[in-house]
């Protein structure tokens, strides 16, 4: 009989559990480390960090470990994990200014105060399978990590500057794009405090987006650049590397302790003219901006096309949609909205069944 | 006090009671208290994320995490069955979380927690129902946008939900809604009635006990505290109507006025129905509760 026997469920799911484990470990090779997550899968951990909302690349690899390299299944782990931790402190605003550059280009200027730096990247590789990595092994590990380190000659190097100045902050010196504008109130809102509500403040946003799916906030970026609105972006700059995070002391005013460093992608785009205050004023360029954890760009130029699209004066595209893009880019969110129509309707299912069937005798 | 004794360590890590921690419960709590004050109002809150997928009762979780207390009694269903495998798996966390006792028998239960169902037997003055709510939002089968659909609650702008069942009736002769049938709270809000099938929603009409509703992902709980009346939305002329069991019998238990589910036998494909309340039918074969005899729509 069909019946859902009361104890069938419990057996079930530990079987299954029990399987899903075996199923990850049957093949003879040797079980994945973390570390090695950690050391060689760096994007992955990334995006997981970003998504799960999370900084901590030890507990981002242990859930790809887990999830068996599932990205979105990763950064939901990471975000029950997080949970359950407890909130000690508001850092102070980091000064992206002062980041220890691994990689920064701008695709506005040739030259830049400070230089571009083309940093790791694989824009410029040609995609060939690379089948010698097939044989890859310690020891031709450890001859690609010497040569590059004969190779790299840091005593000819300039000594890098303590800041590097923003590209936008030259246009702004121009007045071609507009001033920052004053926050309306030091406090910015907290996402993981509050439920959202709209219209969502600037901060409230870039926070949403900052944990948003990476593919969900592609796919409408893309929407918005190729034709569902009108945002053709030029990066003014896009910088990745490592800033510093501090709190303030907490009772000698006026010091801050330094607690680590996190590492970061941060992007300004610059698109379309900006909305006029008045007859008077000139036009400028509006900004878009993104930034989330890790090493992610083509995250961070989504969202600094969404931050853009989301500050249209008359929103008509659905990326220009607060709602729209805030409320289904949450890979944690949808992916389990998603995956919940598996589990059982029979209820519902026979209340809509009961009244199809109502309907079909009213028709006859 | 050192910076390492405020982080907390990377293994061997202690949950809380009930997994969330006792400020995000206070928090909820907070929210639950606005909610059973005005019936039927969703209540925003920040839903932290829980070991357990959105969209499969983190809401409800939420909830019963808040409230719950070690002395408390949990049952746990999920479209009425103790058994189905989401049931299980949120009864486990809860139990591996508070070591409180469970039961199938929702007479004892202090709290009850379910997926889309009530239980036939009516609740008690000293129990609380928690719902797992989907989609908490009526209004979004007439629009998408929340901060719309807000203005409307406030408002008290319900024309378009009016017009939506009417051009209903015209083009199908009846309302075409089947579970999550909206219903008028208090003679105020619409609310989403988590989706319960129409046959329960009389149970939550003037009820002893207080449902509490809790949709996580989309960060909104709501009430319905006792005595307070819970209408469908009907007209006149089209009077709101319940699933129709007439004549079918549950081949478990024999009840004739139970919600039943269609059963298909996998060797015959002939359809039979069972109760959907399983604990409901356990009680009536163990002879704990007297049979159903008669339709209790009538």
């Amino acid at each position: 009989m069909g019946y859902v026997a009361v104890q069938g469920g419990t057996t079930a799911i530990e079987n299954s559990r029990k399987l899903n484990r075996y199923l990850r470990l049957r093949g003879e090779s040797a079980p994945l480390t973390v570390s090695q997550i950690m050391e060689q899968m760096a994007p992955l951990v990334d995006r997981v960090m970003g998504e799960g909302g999370l900084y901590s690349p030890f507990h981002a690899a242990l859930a790809i470990k887990q999830a068996s390299g599932d990205p979105i299944e990763a950064a939901f782990l990471l975000r029950a994990y997080r949970s359950t931790l407890r909130r000690l402190v508001d850092s102070l605003p980091v000064r992206t200014e002062t980041m220890r550059i691994s990689r920064r280009i701008s695709a506005a200027f040739k030259t830049i105060p400070g230089g571009q730096v083309l940093g790791s990247t694989s824009d410029y590789e040609q995609r060939i399978l690379d089948f010698s990595l097939a044989d890859e092994t310690v020891e031709t590990q450890k001859e690609v990590v010497h040569d590059f380190e004969a190779g790299a000659r840091p005593g000819e190097e300039a000594p890098e500057p303590a800041e590097f100045r923003k590209v936008v902050e030259m246009l702004r010196e121009q007045g071609l794009v507009p001033p920052v504008p004053d926050r309306p109130s030091p406090q910015p809102t907290d996402i993981t405090q509050e439920s959202p509500a709209f219209p969502l403040d600037r901060s409230g946003r870039l926070q949403m987006l900052a944990r948003a799916e990476t593919g969900g906030v592609l796919a409408l970026a893309y929407s918005s650049m190729r034709g569902y609105g009108n945002i053709h972006p030029t990066v003014g700059e896009l910088r990745v590397g490592r800033v510093t995070v501090q709190i303030p002391h907490p009772w000698r005013k006026g010091t801050a302790i330094t607690l680590g460093s996190v590492s970061i992608t941060e992007v300004e785009i610059v698109a379309k003219t900006a909305p006029q205050d008045s007859e008077e004023a000139k036009p400028t360029f509006a900004l878009g901006y993104g930034s989330c954890f890790g090493h992610n760009e083509v995250k961070a130029i989504s969202l600094g096309v969404l931050d853009r699209a989301m500050r249209s004066p008359s929103p008509r595209a659905p990326a220009e949609d607060h709602e729209f893009v805030l409320l289904h880019t949450d890979g944690v969110e949808s992916s389990g909205f998603c995956s919940h129509f598996k589990l059982p309707h029979y209820v519902t299912f026979q209340a809509d069944l009961d009244q199809l069937r109502a309907m079909r005798e009213n028709e006859e | 006090m050192t910076l390492n004794d405020l982080l907390p360590p990377i293994r061997g890590f202690q949950y809380n009671f009930a997994f969330i921690d006792e400020g995000v419960k206070k928090e909820i709590r907070r929210a639950l208290l606005k909610a059973v004050a005005l019936p039927g109002h969703q209540v925003p809150f920040a839903s932290p994320e829980l070991p357990i997928a959105r969209g499969w009762g983190t809401g409800g979780l939420q909830v019963t995490m808040s409230i719950i207390g070690p002395d408390d009694v949990l049952k746990i269903i999920d479209q009425g069955c103790d058994g189905s495998v989401n049931a299980v798996n949120l009864r486990k966390l809860l139990v591996a979380t508070t070591g409180i006792r469970t039961t199938f028998d929702s007479r004892e239960a202090t709290v009850l927690q379910s997926r889309h169902r009530l239980p036939e037997i009516p609740l008690r003055s000293d129990q609380v129902a928690v719902l797992q709510v989907p989609l908490p939002e009526p209004l979004r089968l007439v629009e998408p946008s929340e901060v719309e659909t807000r203005r409307m609650h406030s408002e008290g702008d319900y024309a378009r939900m009016w017009v939506s069942l009417y051009e209903d009736v015209v083009q199908h002769g009846a309302v075409s809604l089947g579970a999550g049938y909206p219903v008028r709270v208090n003679g105020n809000y619409i609310m989403s009635p988590s989706p319960l099938p129409r046959w329960d929603l009389r149970m939550l009409n003037d009820a002893e006990h207080l449902t509490l509703l809790g949709a996580g992902r989309e960060k909104r709980v709501y009430a319905v505290p006792p005595h307070t009346s819970v209408r469908p939305l009907e007209f006149e002329d089209q009077p709101f109507t319940v699933e129709n069991f007439a004549g079918m019998t549950c081949a478990r238990c024999g009840s004739t006025g139970t919600f039943l589910d269609e059963i298909y036998d996998e060797k015959t494909g002939l359809a039979t129905r069972v109760c959907s309340d399983s604990g409901f039918c356990d009680l009536v074969r163990e002879g704990a509760v007297p049979r159903r005899g008669r339709l209790a729509h009538g």
